[in-house]
């Protein structure tokens, strides 16, 4: 505080309004804004104005420490995941082309991902440590351990495809016979396992205090179930005669109306504060963009799937609306994280309404 | 796994048997000076290095903004007018109403503190006071939360529960994950990173050089002095508070303590004195650090109604669950709705 400013202070305020806190900024108050749709698509949720305090305007809580790398994870998981589910059906169904390419893209996008997830970290050299225990309480130490599951059985799935394409240059050795032994288990356990890839990630967003991903916790796992299958629906699409794309077709359009179900659900019913960064800023518009990506990719999948340009073209659009899906939800939480309101307002109506409804004993503020 | 929600003994549930009895901290921030000796004790006493450029936030005397991976302890400075305190007096006037029980309350000292005497405390040795402003000063701490988000969310068993019922990060076995930064419902936890954009010209450094920062890339946060702990020590801060503001000791004392100071002030008509931490059925059970506070909680930058994330962990597992069958169904239908 300067000189001047403290000369100030003991001045009284002729008309009892603490003059000095909205000068000096003191008590950041601001006038509930309309929340909910910016798209004005529906009613706005009637909710009591509230004025909000906090602390020079400064989070409570803290965003993730987290980079771009994990919210390109969650979107590589998510289509690693898909394509592990789509090779076994292949797999079972003697869709080679599927298979293979399929189970190409699990093993490129788990890579890819386990990669990113490990230059994000504080000391990347200490990435084994995640496997030094099991919690079951953190969503990321299962997660590390569904993702070492599903690695094992795509990995052995796509080399053993891998040393087919070369023409079994691969220098295997003996090992070649148990390679075509174990390549069908293996892609069934990875299969087994990608559900779990696909869906861990919205959990372990979830169980955060970061205000937006708690909010959504109900609705989060469907969106990026749905947001997998459309994905890696549409990344089958590309590398995929059409011949043999039909059930990705169907995935992609389940996927489509999964994720615009989801999607909707998880907006109209999440705490209407803590659901603002995701219709707003960078956030709302990466939302916006990647529902029109989803609905084109899903139409165009309806109406020209079997044609293999423009099914391509929907499956671009359709890895495309993923991306951007995670990365919107991502973005919004850590915004969401950074501005105090979004922890304050929600606390307080829920506190509130607790009260309204007669619980008073749960509070973390006591009179004695 | 323990328990995730609700009142419990924290060291039994981590299943220690040779537990000691829960320590924590009693901060009551009506007298506090904030001289902010605990902060430099803190400092001192773990090494922690300093916490970016030094700079001048611009908003109060408070220039150390929040708690961080090396902030361990932050005063915090809030000035008031007459009007914000007229508020502050309603709002825990109102809490008072609700008739807040306390967990156990032992003794409630003195007259019920629903009907405050109408005069102020007028001993002979008060201190002058006044309506019109207030300084606020508060030495907020990582809160050893009954149920800690941080904890639960560590993949790597970094964050663990001692036998005293606190909650420590092991430095040499996090690898920097960054789950309990947003796991912290308090927004205590935080990746230790170098902070400084301008290298250093201090005496005994070579121009250009920075000084070594410990524990780099992995979460840090109040210990409560854990190696102080293990001899029979106080924590850094409490040990240096000029006032008496920063109180340590067994959890259930420094309950007991707050429990009496709120009430003794709310027998002097200083009703906006409440407790923030000691309700054990609060979303995280209760805290070890437990404050008195003289308004909202938001006020301080503290939430006003934290939960544990882990709480809602089954839930959101078995939705989860629920979303991986719907994807294997949509996939098996997607492959089987052709062969018909």
């Amino acid at each position: 505080m300067t000189a001047p400013e403290s000369d100030r202070l003991p001045q009284p305020s002729p008309d009892g309004q603490g003059q000095h806190d909205h000068r000096r900024g003191q008590h950041i108050r601001r006038r509930r804004r309309r929340a909910g749709g910016a798209d004005g698509s529906r009613e706005m949720p009637m909710v009591p104005e509230a004025e909000f305090t906090s602390y020079y305007g400064r989070p409570v809580v803290k965003p993730a420490p987290w980079g771009d790398e994990i919210a390109a994870y969650l979107f590589l998981g998510g289509v690693a995941g898909g394509s592990a589910l789509l090779a076994a059906g292949g797999q079972l169904t003697g869709q080679e082309a599927l298979r293979r390419n399929c189970r190409l893209s699990a093993l490129g996008a788990v890579g890819l991902g386990a990669v990113a997830l490990v230059l994000d970290l504080g000391r990347p050299e200490r990435f084994l440590n995640m496997l030094r225990t099991i919690k079951l309480t953190s969503p990321m130490s299962v997660g590390s351990w569904i993702l070492s599951a599903f690695s094992a059985g795509a990995g052995v799935a796509a080399a053993a495809e891998i040393d087919r394409m070369t023409g079994g240059r691969l220098p295997l050795g003996p090992l070649r016979r148990v390679l075509r032994t174990v390549e069908k288990p293996a892609g069934l356990e990875a299969a087994a396992f990608a559900p779990p890839l696909a869906v861990y990630t919205a959990v372990l967003l979830a169980d955060t205090a970061t205000p937006t991903w708690n909010a959504a916790r109900d609705e989060l796992p469907f969106v990026f179930v749905s947001s997998a299958s459309l994905a890696s629906a549409g990344l089958a699409m590309i590398t995929t005669p059409a011949e043999q794309t039909a059930p990705a077709r169907r995935l992609a359009v389940a996927g489509v109306v999964g994720d615009l179900l989801a999607t909707r659900l998880m907006h109209r019913r999440m705490d209407p504060v803590a659901a603002e960064p995701l219709h707003e800023g960078k956030a709302g518009m990466m939302m916006r963009v990647s529902e029109a990506l989803a609905v084109a990719g899903g139409i165009g999948t309806l109406l020209g799937g079997r044609r293999r340009g423009v099914a391509a073209a929907a499956g671009l659009a359709l890895v495309a609306a993923s991306a951007l899906t995670r990365f919107g939800v991502f973005e919004a939480g850590i915004h969401s994280a950074k501005d105090p309101r979004y922890t304050v307002e929600p606390q307080q109506h829920r506190l509130a309404a607790r009260r309204a409804a007669g619980v008073t004993d749960d509070s973390i503020t006591t009179s004695r | 796994m323990g328990q995730l929600a609700g009142p419990t003994d924290p060291a039994a549930d981590a299943r220690w048997t040779d537990r000691k009895p829960r320590k924590g901290f009693f901060t009551d921030t009506s007298i506090c000076i904030g001289c902010k000796a605990c902060e430099v004790a803190c400092k001192e006493w773990n090494r922690n290095p300093r916490d970016g450029d030094l700079e001048l936030l611009a908003s109060s005397y408070d220039n150390t903004g929040a708690l961080g991976a090396s902030t361990w302890r932050h005063v915090a400075f809030i000035e008031q007018g007459r009007s914000r305190i007229q508020e502050a007096r309603e709002t825990g006037r109102a809490l008072v109403d609700l008739g807040m029980p306390g967990m156990g309350a032992p003794e409630p000292a003195g007259p019920a503190p629903a009907a405050p005497a109408p005069a102020r405390a007028t001993a002979p040795d008060a201190p002058p006071d006044t309506q019109e402003f207030r300084w606020l000063m508060s030495s907020d701490v990582c809160k050893h939360c009954t149920h800690a988000g941080c904890l639960d969310v560590c993949p790597t068993g970094a964050l663990f529960r001692t036998e005293y019922g606190t909650v420590v990060v092991q430095a040499d076995v996090c690898n920097g994950c960054g789950t309990c930064v947003a796991g912290c419902p308090f927004g205590v936890v935080e990746r230790r990173s170098d902070g400084t954009a301008a290298p250093n010209h201090k005496r005994g450094e070579r121009k250009g050089e920075k000084p070594e920062i410990p524990n780099f890339g992995v979460a840090q946060k109040c210990t409560l002095c854990y190696d102080r702990m293990l001899d029979d020590q106080t924590p850094a801060c409490a040990q240096t508070c000029p006032t008496t503001s920063i109180k340590y000791g067994d959890r259930a004392e420094m309950v007991s303590v707050a429990r009496h100071r709120v009430a003794e002030l709310h027998d002097q008509g200083k009703t906006e004195a409440r407790l923030y931490g000691a309700n054990d059925l609060d979303g995280v059970g209760g805290t070890g650090s437990v404050f008195l506070l003289l308004d909202e909680p938001e006020v301080y930058g503290l939430p006003p109604d934290p939960r544990v994330c882990t709480a809602d962990l089954p839930r959101m597992y078995k939705l989860a669950g629920l979303a991986a069958a719907g994807m294997v169904t949509a996939a098996a239908l997607s492959f089987l709705g052709g062969r018909s």
